[in-house]
């Protein structure tokens, strides 16, 4: 039996002095390990699997359709064949001479014959739109008396739209005239293509996106400090609580889990408003005037005063959940070798809650980062962040390249930031409990 | 087994063609998907259309979805899927435009697919002139308005004009826009002294939006923004604005239907269409089509003119609508297109916008956020 076994070459085992260890059919020890080694990763991953593909299919997958989206360009190649050969070797300058007139015109009439739903015309107007306005109404237009054209096509071209005549039309067709584009990110970072292909800032009235990114930036610290000025006290003060007294005292921190999240927003139009109930009262105490009520909304106070309300519970729970563990005996022992209760506190006691303050802050920063419903509702304009315009190319201009543009970039800084945090911190510090 | 189970599915589909045979006696159920805006709207799309097509067809059953204001987003992500569920969507001619653009919907041939009008006018001639889509068949004209809350303003000073809208001096208070350019642009160029009919042209130049956006710097000071159509109504009768822009079908209910003091500005309305587009593959293409040609007839359009203030798109049912069905008022002037009203319409111009509109929305946030 023994004999029969293995280990690849026969000959080697013939020559080994030492006897093999086996168990106690006779299987090599070593191989029998192996194989029950070998069972208990396949058990561990059949139990880790169907969290893997729940992960492969809503997470990984989409996010990397979305970075694909972000970069996919197929409607000019897909439209212009003819066209994009004809312009191999065009300057850039003045309007391409008849043979690329004359390949357009082939273009169109090929995309004629296609059935409907694959013709390229529609979507490559849709396209070039994003570079240049006027663009779709060029190509549409024209298509919708192509197959009238005669040669020479240049002038027939001229005639049906001004665009034709427009080197920066022919600009754009050539740029995009390939599978992948880097238009998106451009257009998301507030830079456009200049004559000579440049890319550029631009015009400082079109300027939104990167302002965006840095006050969603902004908003997003203010409401993770401010969360975490107004939980500390309060987890602190349940962490010194009985038992009983503490639960209390947490139901009322988790009662806005437990309520939806529009009745929450709307709950705060209804006090924040100009005749809403903070206004109304500040003004019967006599405060202020009526005239001069405070706008507490539809701005980016509204999206600080809700957002900080609403995730307050996520800076809370695990500070809690931290100072529950530190002994008092600690701050007595800091107090009896002779330090102010400042010094005990600051020494003594805060270092020990900054993983909790590190987890809070952290969930809370990310989570705002890419809020959306609660700016749209409360914030006006000059508390919308980033989400909100992404969520307007991809429902509104169904722009879904820019959108993914954006949003791939979202993605990237908050990893780089977590990156940072963890170069700074460490995120092995964190404690949720 | 597999051949017993091949007679199985033989007798199925003999089953079924008998079934077929006897179509015409009693159809196989249809159930119908019709996506539209949701609210009063829906609701007098199913009082005009849904209700009487159902009791004429009980082997119809439609299911309203209130998903039109991200329509052209799920269109094509269905179509993209390969899983079209909606049968008819109610959208805005420039989503249309759009969508036709992309082969999403079906090309309507107006003729042939709608009926004529009682006098025998062909569809294409009944419709509005400027309505008909390549792939859109308009119900409704509505537009987009200026109103004010009356308890606002001294009863001898009322603003009428939209020039009245840009003055802050002769008439303070803060005002509500959409934050979107469309409309905005035309009033502030309509307001500055541009005459209607050159609007558009003025508006593709860049001074012409420079002008545009100077004349709305003149009242930025007083903006508020909203986004969704419900926001406006909300905000004047909350009395956060003094005036709102808004659409009249939502100024009339909340001024009619229930008592808000708002009064509406006609004078520079914006007039716009709305109607159906058919998504390409979608379930039920043909038993869409016989609804549709029902349900844009002269009569059932006129129909809807009872349940919300708007008005019909098709010139023959104008003269036939009547009274509100549950308030009993007259709703002739109430709707846009009642010559009293529409003495200065500005008609929205959506090739314009699907041409500069990524611009100028560009221009308009960045513009909001200054």
């Amino acid at each position: 039996m023994a004999q029969a076994d293995a280990g690849g070459i026969p000959t080697a085992s013939e020559h080994e002095p030492r006897r093999k260890l086996v168990t106690a059919d006779g299987t090599p020890l070593k191989r029998a390990l192996q194989r029950a080694e070998r069972r208990r990763v396949l058990a561990a991953f059949g139990l880790v699997a169907p969290l893997l593909i729940f992960l492969l299919t809503v997470f990984i997958f989409p996010i990397g359709q979305m970075m694909w989206r972000s970069v996919d360009n197929p409607q000019v190649v897909n439209a212009l064949p003819n066209t994009l050969q004809a312009l191999r070797g065009w300057d850039g300058q003045d309007v391409p001479g008849e043979a690329v007139f004359a390949a357009l015109h082939a273009d169109y009439m090929a995309d004629q014959d296609r059935p409907r739903r694959e013709q390229a015309m529609g979507p490559l107007g849709i396209r070039l739109n994003y570079e240049l306005s006027a663009a779709r109404g060029a190509i549409s237009r024209t298509g919708r008396n192509v197959d009238t054209f005669e040669a020479p096509f240049r002038e027939a071209f001229l005639d049906a739209h001004r665009l034709w005549g427009d080197p920066a039309l022919w600009r754009v067709i050539q740029r995009e005239g390939r599978p992948l584009t880097a238009a998106y990110y451009v257009a998301a970072l507030d830079r456009e293509y200049d004559a000579d292909g440049n890319i550029v800032q631009r015009d400082e009235n079109r300027r939104i996106y990167v302002s965006l990114y840095g006050r969603t930036l902004a908003l997003s610290l203010g409401i993770t400090f401010l969360t975490f000025l107004l939980g500390f006290p309060i987890a602190y003060y349940m962490s010194i609580l009985p038992m009983r007294q503490a639960n209390l005292l947490m139901i009322c921190v988790l009662l806005p889990f437990w309520t939806s999240l529009l009745v929450r927003t709307t709950a705060w139009i209804v006090l924040l408003q100009q005749q809403g109930v903070i206004n109304t009262l500040l003004v019967s105490v006599g405060i202020i005037g009526d005239d001069g009520r405070l706008s507490l909304i539809y701005n980016m106070t509204g999206t600080i005063i809700a957002m900080t309300h609403i995730l307050l519970p996520f800076m809370v729970l695990p500070l809690y959940s931290v100072m529950r563990t530190i002994p008092p005996s600690y701050m007595r022992a800091a107090k009896s070798l002779g330090a102010t209760p400042t010094t005990a506190f600051r020494r003594v006691y805060f270092p020990q809650t900054l993983p909790g303050i590190g987890a809070g802050a952290v969930l809370v920063f990310i989570i705002s980062i890419g809020y959306y419903i609660t700016p749209a509702l409360v914030g006006g304009q000059s508390g919308r962040m980033i989400s909100n315009e992404i969520a307007r190319h991809m429902q509104q201009s169904l722009n879904w390249g820019l959108a993914a543009a954006l949003g791939t970039m979202l993605l990237v800084g908050v990893l780089i930031l977590y990156w940072a945090y963890n170069k700074l911190v460490g995120a092995d510090t964190l404690k949720l409990g | 087994m597999k051949q017993r189970s091949l007679k199985v599915i033989g007798a199925g589909s003999a089953l079924s063609l008998l079934a077929l045979g006897a179509a015409q006696a009693a159809e196989d159920p249809v159930r119908l998907t019709i996506v539209s805006w949701g609210g009063a709207y829906t609701a007098s799309q199913v009082r005009a259309y849904h209700e009487p097509w159902m009791e004429m067809n009980p082997h119809v059953t439609i299911i309203n979805d209130d998903g039109s204001a991200n329509a052209l987003a799920s269109l094509r992500a269905q179509s993209q899927a390969g899983n079209v569920t909606w049968d008819l969507v109610d959208m805005l001619p420039s989503d249309a435009q759009l969508a036709c653009d992309e082969g999403i919907i079906l090309q309507i041939d107006h003729d042939a697919m709608l009926a004529a009008a009682p006098d025998g006018t062909p569809a294409s001639e009944d419709f509005l002139p400027g309505s008909l889509g390549e792939c859109f068949i308009p119900q409704i004209v509505y537009s987009t308005i200026i109103s004010f809350n009356t308890e606002m303003f001294p009863e001898d000073a009322m603003p009428q004009s939209i020039a009245d809208f840009f003055d802050t001096e002769g008439f303070p208070g803060r005002r509500a826009i959409q934050d979107r350019p469309a409309a905005n642009l035309e009033w502030a160029l309509y307001a500055d002294g541009v005459a209607i009919e050159d609007i558009y042209d003025v508006l593709a130049t860049p001074e012409g939006v420079d002008r545009a956006f100077a004349k709305l710097d003149t009242i930025k000071d007083e903006l508020v923004f909203w986004t969704e159509g419900a926001q406006a109504p909300q905000l004047l009768a909350d009395q956060e604005v003094a005036f709102a822009t808004g659409y009249n079908g939502r100024i009339f209910d909340a001024s009619e239907v229930e008592g808000q003091p708002f009064e509406i500005i006609w004078d520079g309305q914006i007039v716009e269409w709305d109607g159906w587009v058919v998504p390409a593959d979608g379930p039920n293409v043909d038993a869409v089509m016989e609804y549709l040609y029902f349900a844009t007839d002269t009569q059932r359009l006129a129909d809807q003119a009872k349940f919300i203030s708007y008005g019909p798109a098709r010139a023959s049912s104008a003269p036939l609508v009547s009274t509100h069905a549950d308030l009993g008022i007259d709703m002739i002037p109430h709707m846009p297109t009642n010559p009293d009203n529409y003495f200065s319409p500005i008609v929205l111009d959506n090739d314009f916008w699907t041409d500069y509109g990524d611009e100028l929305r560009e221009r308009f946030a960045n513009w909001m956020l200054q």
